[in-house]
């Protein structure tokens, strides 16, 4: 273990980029941790300030400052509002990896990541299992998932409200594909995600119709892994550039046009990390760039690709949307999903703070769940007061949270995802 | 380990509002002012009115050393604590306690976020005119504190104008009640307008009565450009000659100018010399002729251009390039020095000529921007402060701007407050004497000298 001076020394690497934050404050308007807790080191002003003090060897409790800077939902509101433009996402990343190094990777994530989402086929064998045997190895497998993917922990903490893993995984039900341009003369690689494939599988085939509907190839490799956000955010570079690298062999295979997900999370983290974090094979670079530059998300691709627009009210749902983080933030995209809601007929009503995060970020949900579900309900109560009766949104992990959240409430509103709503739009049609 | 002293505080407000640990008291040393941090040796955070008077007179009981902090937004260091000093947070004490639609006044806690009360105030058709730019998340004591201003400081004042009363604890823990809910009172001193501005160094404020105005009817928004920061500087005093008090009066040179437009890309004209932003508002017919002569002023003093917001949008496009003023200086580069001199403003021609000056004599990137109609501009200094050698120089240039600004007649600070940041200049500007009854007045009011030492009279 490096001792506090070499600590001190690797954040100072950050320093160029910690001294762009001028202090101004204005984060607290928009960070969701703050707006509970009021505590100026859950806001990022008070971050940034922590690890600039150990940098300067004014602190001596880096254990202290770990803690504050886990206590983030990693939603990049404020990144996308500082009037600096500190790149905050980044040093954040970044921070988590140095600290990482400097305590090293727990036990039990080095079990789960480096042995189990680093290995695909494992990992999909023990979800399969224990989908099956759900009920019977419940706890087990909610250990497991909670903390592999940050993304699957809403429900599996205390008392889930609804059953976690899919019967089937996408990855059974359409083991790959490989289907010519059609009409649109366009074809697409599919990234599907481990949320999607093992829990909302009808999400994805919900986007496989629509493709096929639109005239759209697909291309989709087989054992695909994790994007690698859940390691990353954990500070295990290693993994997640093996996660990345194994992505990469999958898709370089194929010729395509653009690369979608239905996940958000998936779409900023292949888009913007992977370019960025990624320290492995130099040989793949530039492929990576290129990848990242063909990653969409699927309402955009369909909004702006094809063309999709708004059409007349049809089928009574009413509907209205939450903003991922990762869309809204990362990506700035807002506008296709709520597209795609109207083009599938529905009637469209926007929440009150449409876009604040729902409060289920990283492995933040596990360790401040409480926390968590005080940013939830807020959400829930912001969709209630809508008077609609289906919440989409694009983001898998957003969909469990929230599920979670209005069940907690006993609100009766569905969640679905943007895609689901215009997949059935399109059954209604024919 | 904890203190006996903690313990105490923790018997008045709870133990998860105080804060002892290393992590969080480094996360109170500083504020948004670019000087060095100072740790408290604890951080408490009342929840209501009573806990908030006890914390005030334990703190005096042990004389331990008091900064109330708000959103600690302030940039002239007001809520750097003393050494080993207490923080005193207040946003916990957030609840918006009154709002009278007949009356038109609003009491609130002190730490009331600002454009919440704006928008409740709105909510019931009344107006909250100070906005500082910091309004999302400032909170109203902290702009009393101050006497914030805002973008619409020419017409509608700064926050003085709006505090009716202001009820406070003494260092004895007694709490003061001043001022009234009525329009007018003369019962006795004036020391809710003794509290404005006073920076935590007086007393602790507990609640606030503030007035709300009819919003205005109408408003029409305009940017004017012009080929010299002189002649948009002179159509500023023209247009105030003509008697005519626009809401906002905002001026950009050309270095602001062309970091918006690299910021934003919303179509700036990057050669202009100098762009004036301007808003005349009030009852539609008024408004109408205002524009109109507006209009004809900025082109007899030489505007090539000038564009009138035609709807929302195109209003919104004029006061979004006026916010991104900021954040696009800010981000050319790691530290950004915002001064705040102001001068009468028939004299913002002659300032902006001495910033000029400044800037070529200590070889300084400067970008100004600024409330001209309040002859309040805001040099912005652009700089490094790792690189020492040109922090000398911006610590010169700063001195420098004060003394032109006072030269013209002006004063240290038009908003931001003197802090720990300006109290050396503070004599330059009064003399001793005025100094000598300030020390005089606290040593009185604060025996113990606990209420946030070392700021404004040093
Ligand atoms: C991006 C940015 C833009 C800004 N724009 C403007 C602007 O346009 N106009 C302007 O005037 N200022 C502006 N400011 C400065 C700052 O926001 C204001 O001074 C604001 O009033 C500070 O409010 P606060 O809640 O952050 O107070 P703090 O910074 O927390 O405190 C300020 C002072 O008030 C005292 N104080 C706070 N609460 C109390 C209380 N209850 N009792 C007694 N004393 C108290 C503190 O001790 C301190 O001395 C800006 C700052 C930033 C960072
Ligand atoms: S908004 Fe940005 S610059 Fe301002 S304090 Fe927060 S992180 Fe720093
Ligand atoms: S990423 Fe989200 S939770 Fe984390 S500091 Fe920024 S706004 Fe707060």
């Amino acid at each position: 273990m490096a001792n506090l001076q070499q600590l001190a020394q690797m954040f100072k690497e950050l320093d160029d980029q910690l001294v762009s934050c001028m202090r101004c404050g204005m984060c607290q308007a928009v960070c969701p941790v703050f707006a509970q807790t009021g505590r100026e080191a859950d806001v990022t002003r008070g971050k940034l300030a922590l690890l600039d003090g150990l940098a300067r060897e004014m602190l001596a409790d880096p254990d202290g400052v770990n803690e504050k800077l886990n206590r983030c939902l990693l939603c990049g509101t404020c990144q996308s509002n500082c009037p600096s433009g500190v790149r905050i996402m980044d040093i954040f990343l970044k921070a988590r990896a140095i600290m990482t190094g400097y305590f090293g990777l727990s036990k039990t994530k080095q079990v789960i990541f480096r042995g189990m989402l680093a290995n695909p086929r494992l990992f999909n064998a023990l979800t399969g299992m224990g989908a099956t045997f759900q009920g019977l190895f419940t706890k087990k497998v909610d250990d497991m998932l909670g903390s592999s993917c940050a993304r699957f922990n809403a429900p599996l903490v205390a008392d889930r409200h609804f059953n976690t893993l899919a019967a089937t995984p996408l990855h059974r039900i359409v083991p790959q594909l490989d289907t010519p341009a059609g009409a649109s003369g366009l074809r697409v690689a599919f990234f599907t995600g481990c949320v999607i494939d093992k829990i909302f599988p009808h999400v994805g085939e919900a986007a496989l119709k629509v493709l096929k509907e639109k005239g759209v190839g697909v291309f989709l490799p087989s054992k695909q892994a994790c994007c690698g956000i859940p390691a990353l955010s954990s500070g295990d570079g290693t993994t997640f550039d093996k996660l990345v690298a194994m992505n990469m062999h999958r898709f370089m295979s194929g010729e395509f046009d653009y690369l979608l997900t239905t996940c958000a999370t998936c779409t900023s983290t292949i888009k913007e990390l992977w370019p960025q974090m990624f320290k492995g094979d130099p040989a793949l670079r530039a492929e990576i760039k290129e990848l990242a530059d063909k990653t969409m998300d699927i309402s955009q691709f369909l909004v702006d690709i094809l063309g999709v627009q708004e059409a007349e009210v049809a089928n009574g749902k009413k509907v209205t949307y939450h903003d991922p983080c990762h869309l809204k933030n990362s990506l700035a995209i807002t506008v296709q999903p709520r597209t795609m809601i109207k083009a599938a007929g529905c009637t469209f009503q926007e929440m009150r703070e449409a876009g604040s995060c729902c409060g289920c970020g990283g492995s933040f949900n596990v360790a401040h769940y409480d926390l968590s579900k005080k940013i939830g309900t807020r959400k829930a109560e912001n969709i209630i007061n809508s008077g609609m009766d289906t919440l989409a949104t694009s983001c898998p992990a957003c969909m469990l949270h929230i599920t979670d959240m209005l069940s907690r409430k006993n609100a009766g509103i569905e969640v679905k995802h943007v895609i689901e709503l215009y997949a059935d739009s399109i059954k209604n049609e024919g | 380990m904890k203190t006996a002293i903690s313990k105490e505080f923790e018997a008045i407000v709870g133990e998860t509002n105080v804060m002892a640990s290393e992590v969080d008291r480094h996360t109170y040393s500083y504020d948004a002012a670019v000087l060095d941090s100072e740790m408290p040796s604890l951080v408490v955070r009342p929840e209501n009115s009573e806990a908030l008077g006890k914390t005030v007179k334990l703190c005096n009981d042990n004389g331990l050393p008091l900064t109330v902090r708000g959103a600690g937004t302030n940039l002239s260091g007001g809520t750097i604590p003393h050494p080993g000093g207490v923080v005193v947070l207040t946003n916990g004490l957030n609840r918006i306690l009154e709002l009278n639609e007949e009356d038109m006044y609003a009491v609130v806690e002190p730490g009331v976020v600002t454009t919440s009360l704006a928008t409740e105030a709105a909510a019931c058709g009344l107006f909250y005119p100070p906005d500082p730019g910091s309004q999302a998340v400032s909170t109203l004591g902290g702009n009393v504190a101050e006497n914030a201003g805002g973008l619409r400081g020419l017409k509608y004042g700064v926050t003085k104008d709006y505090v009716m009363g202001v009820d406070f604890w003494d260092v004895n823990g007694n709490l003061v009640k001043t001022g009234s809910r009525t329009v007018k009172c003369a019962s006795g001193y004036n020391l809710a307008g003794l509290m404005v501005g006073s920076e935590g160094t007086l007393g602790v404020f507990d609640k606030l009565i503030l007035k709300l105005i009819p919003p205005p009817k109408t408003s029409r928004s305009m940017m004017a450009i012009f080929s010299s920061m002189k002649s948009a500087s002179e159509t500023v005093s023209a247009i105030i000659a003509a008697k005519i008090v626009p809401a906002t009066l905002e001026i950009m040179d050309n270095f602001t100018i062309r970091a918006v437009e690299n910021f934003r890309h919303a179509g700036l004209p990057t050669e202009a010399a100098a762009l004036l932003l301007i808003e005349v508002d009030g009852h539609p017919g008024q408004v109408e002729e205002d524009a109109v002569r507006v209009e004809q002023i900025c082109r007899e003093h030489g505007a090539s251009k000038l564009k009138v917001a035609s709807d929302a949008a195109e209003r919104n496009a004029v006061w979004q390039a006026r916010r991104d003023a900021l954040p696009a200086l800010a981000k050319l580069k790691p530290t950004c020095v915002l001064e705040d001199a102001t001068v009468p403003r028939s004299k913002i021609p002659a300032m902006i000529q001495a910033l000029d000056e400044i800037s070529q004599k200590f070889a300084l990137t400067i970008g100004t921007f600024g409330h001209a109609g309040d002859g309040n501009l805001h040099p912005t200094i652009l700089t490094d402060k790792r690189d020492h050698k040109e922090w000398q120089r911006v610590e010169k240039a700063i001195d420098e701007i004060f003394n032109r600004a006072l030269e013209l007649g002006g004063t240290l600070s038009g908003e931001h407050g003197i802090g720990l940041a300006k109290a050396k200049y503070m004599v330059l500007e009064t003399n001793s004497g005025t100094l000598d009854y300030c020390r005089r007045m606290k040593s009185v009011l604060d025996p113990k000298g606990i209420l946030n030492p070392g700021k404004i009279i040093g």
